[in-house]
């Protein structure tokens, strides 16, 4: 099977300063795949490339094995999805409105608005659960619904791969939960390609079929979870001293930061282990 | 917003269409000649030379015809430029593109005694062309790129500059300053048709594509990383809204001068009454622009008759308190 997204020989920089050297990832189709990595590593810039929101260096990114630099925009744009980090929906905006611009890729001088695109938004409001909030404007919404609203817009664009940047920042943990189990939902149901970058390597870990892992403007690891996912690597990529045990609700690896803090258990050896 | 569905909103169009017409006519026969709407049917019909016939035909249906195709020009370009810089305070006047066609008109009149309307026209659009990548430049310059905050101050340092270098050469040269003041001071009147005509194919031109990409300025509005991400080529449609913006305030300043705050303020009543759908909102906007020129112009007879106050001042009357209210309330929602 051919990969959803692959980069050869990748190259990025801001300026003179290279944040990803070289770099050649493949991306499996109808997976889940999680960029892991420090601040500043690259891991958002990465997927911003791969985006084509950033041109890169040297190197190429191929889409299902054609190169995206000869592709039309509009043509990527039906295939390939992108949610930015935080986005900002202009004020007055509504969710219904958000959600239609799903559909601009389909959209010509000619061909407006169709029963498909009506289709299509619909069942994007449904998969995300707010067709209750669709006349509602998107700044009165709360966090989690927001970020709903704007993965709708995503849905809408009715493409096979959706990318990611931190889709849970800013949000607590009840709808970090919520917004994760949507994108393995899309996943196990409608079998989508799913790439986002997140912080919290334990729901990394849950939710990823597939975790590369960022260090030195090169992946350090890639793999299953729980194949590449250990103490060494934490220590390696983060800088941090951890334990790695398993998650005693699903069995994916769980990643225990030593550090300061109160400690109420008698412990045999702190660090350093 | 002030009108909920698309029904309301065709009906709001229609209502914004003849008040415009209602306030030419407004404009054709209120003034200091006493004229009234027979006199006006009559001087179109069979115009019999008199001097109330002269005024109507080849004073107030100029400068009628001249304030509607300037408020409308200076309300799009706002539009335009909201959006493009995410600026609620972003107007031609504002960020210094319409002193900088001013500059360049003076110059070319003044200093090299340019007299073709053509010409003009196009020294405006240089000098618009020059103020707004000069802005964009200053505002671009450092580590986070262009942020609202850093382009507004290059327009208003631009502005200001080019309000200060007009100012420093008519000092030097009072004789030019006399030729120019009124028209610096931004006024519709006075103007022959033949100025409006000569300019009319490129305001034309500007209405036209501003209403054509009205729909991918709705997906810039989502900011830039998400119009790309839906397929949009962003660089293509900020270079064409970048011609209009010129061509329009260019066009604009060519015939009637610097006038300002109308391009900060319509399109926000704009947005008050048909929401923030570009679609809606430029075809709104220049209408209401002629609406507000042409009521400014038949204020600005009124004020200290016989004298007459140019409508720049008008407008800037109307104009501040708004300013100051969407100065407040934009930078407070962020």
């Amino acid at each position: 099977m051919a990969d959803a997204i692959e980069t050869k020989n990748l190259t990025l920089t801001y300026g003179d300063t290279i944040i990803i050297n070289e770099l050649d990832l493949r991306i499996p189709k109808g997976e889940i795949t999680v960029f892991i990595g420090g601040n500043g590593c690259g891991k958002s810039t990465l997927l911003r490339s791969i985006a084509r929101l950033l041109k890169p260096r040297t190197g190429a990114v191929l889409l299902e094995g054609s190169a995206m630099a000869k592709m039309s925009t509009k043509d990527i744009a039906k295939r390939m999805a992108i949610l930015p980090q935080s986005p900002l929906a202009p004020e007055g905006l509504t969710v219904m409105q958000l959600v239609k611009q799903g559909r601009y890729p389909y959209q010509t001088w000619l061909k407006q608005w169709t029963e498909e695109d009506e289709e299509k938004v619909n069942r994007a409001l449904k998969a995300t659960g707010i067709q209750d909030l669709k006349d509602r404007t998107v700044d009165s919404l709360s966090g989690g619904q927001r970020q709903r609203a704007w993965i709708a817009m995503t849905l809408a664009q009715d493409t096979d791969i959706i990318l990611l940047d931190e889709p849970t920042t800013y949000l607590d943990m009840t709808h970090q939960i919520e917004i994760l189990d949507l994108l393995f939902e899309l996943n196990e149901k409608e079998n989508r390609t799913i790439v986002m970058v997140l912080h919290d390597l334990n729901l990394a870990c849950r939710y990823a079929h597939n975790i590369v892992a960022i260090k030195n403007q090169k992946i350090h690891a890639q793999g299953k979870p729980e194949h590449v996912i250990n103490c060494n690597l934490v220590k390696n990529v983060f800088d941090m001293e951890c334990e790695v045990t398993i998650d005693p609700l699903f069995g994916t690896p769980l990643c225990i930061p030593y550090g300061k803090g109160r400690c109420i258990i008698k412990r045999a050896e702190v660090g350093n282990g | 917003m002030l009108l909920k569905n698309n029904g309301q909103k065709v009906l709001g169009l229609i209502i914004a269409i003849i008040l415009l017409l209602l306030f030419i006519c407004a404009s054709i026969i209120y003034g200091y000649t006493d004229t009234t709407w027979k006199m006006a049917l009559n001087a179109f019909q069979h115009n019999n030379g008199s001097n109330e016939h002269l005024v109507i035909t080849t004073v107030r249906l100029p400068r009628a015809l001249i304030a509607a195709a300037v408020g409308c020009s200076l309300a799009i370009a706002g539009v335009l430029m909201q959006t493009l810089t995410k600026n609620p305070l972003a107007s031609p006047d504002i960020f210094g593109v319409n002193a900088g066609a001013g500059f360049a008109v003076v110059i070319a009149v003044t200093l090299f005694s340019i007299g073709d309307l053509q010409a003009i026209a196009w020294i405006a659009f240089a000098g618009a062309a020059a103020a707004a990548i000069g802005v964009y430049i200053i505002g671009s310059v450092g580590r986070e790129g262009l942020t609202p905050i850093k382009l507004t101050l290059a327009g208003a340092a631009m502005a200001a500059m080019f309000a200060s270098f007009t100012q420093g050469f008519l000092v030097i040269d009072e004789a030019a300053l006399e030729q120019v003041l009124f028209w610096l001071a931004g006024s519709v009147q006075g103007r022959k048709l033949e100025i409006l005509l000569s300019v009319l194919p490129y305001l034309i031109a500007g209405w036209g594509i501003a209403f054509l990409i009205s729909s991918k300025m709705n997906v810039l509005s989502m900011g830039d990383d998400v119009a790309k991400g839906l397929g949009l080529n962003t660089v293509m449609l900020k270079i064409g809204a970048g011609i209009v913006i010129i061509l329009l305030s260019g066009g604009a300043v060519a015939i009637a001068g610097p006038i300002g705050f109308i391009g900060i303020v319509i399109p926000h009543v704009a947005r008050a009454i048909v929401g923030i759908d570009h679609r809606w909102v430029i075809p709104i906007s220049g209408l209401l622009g002629g609406i507000l020129l042409l009521l400014a112009d038949i204020l600005a007879r009124y004020v200290i008759m016989p004298q007459e106050v140019p409508v720049g001042v008008m407008t800037a009357i109307i104009g501040t308190p708004f300013f100051i209210y969407i100065a407040r309330r934009g930078f407070n929602a962020k």
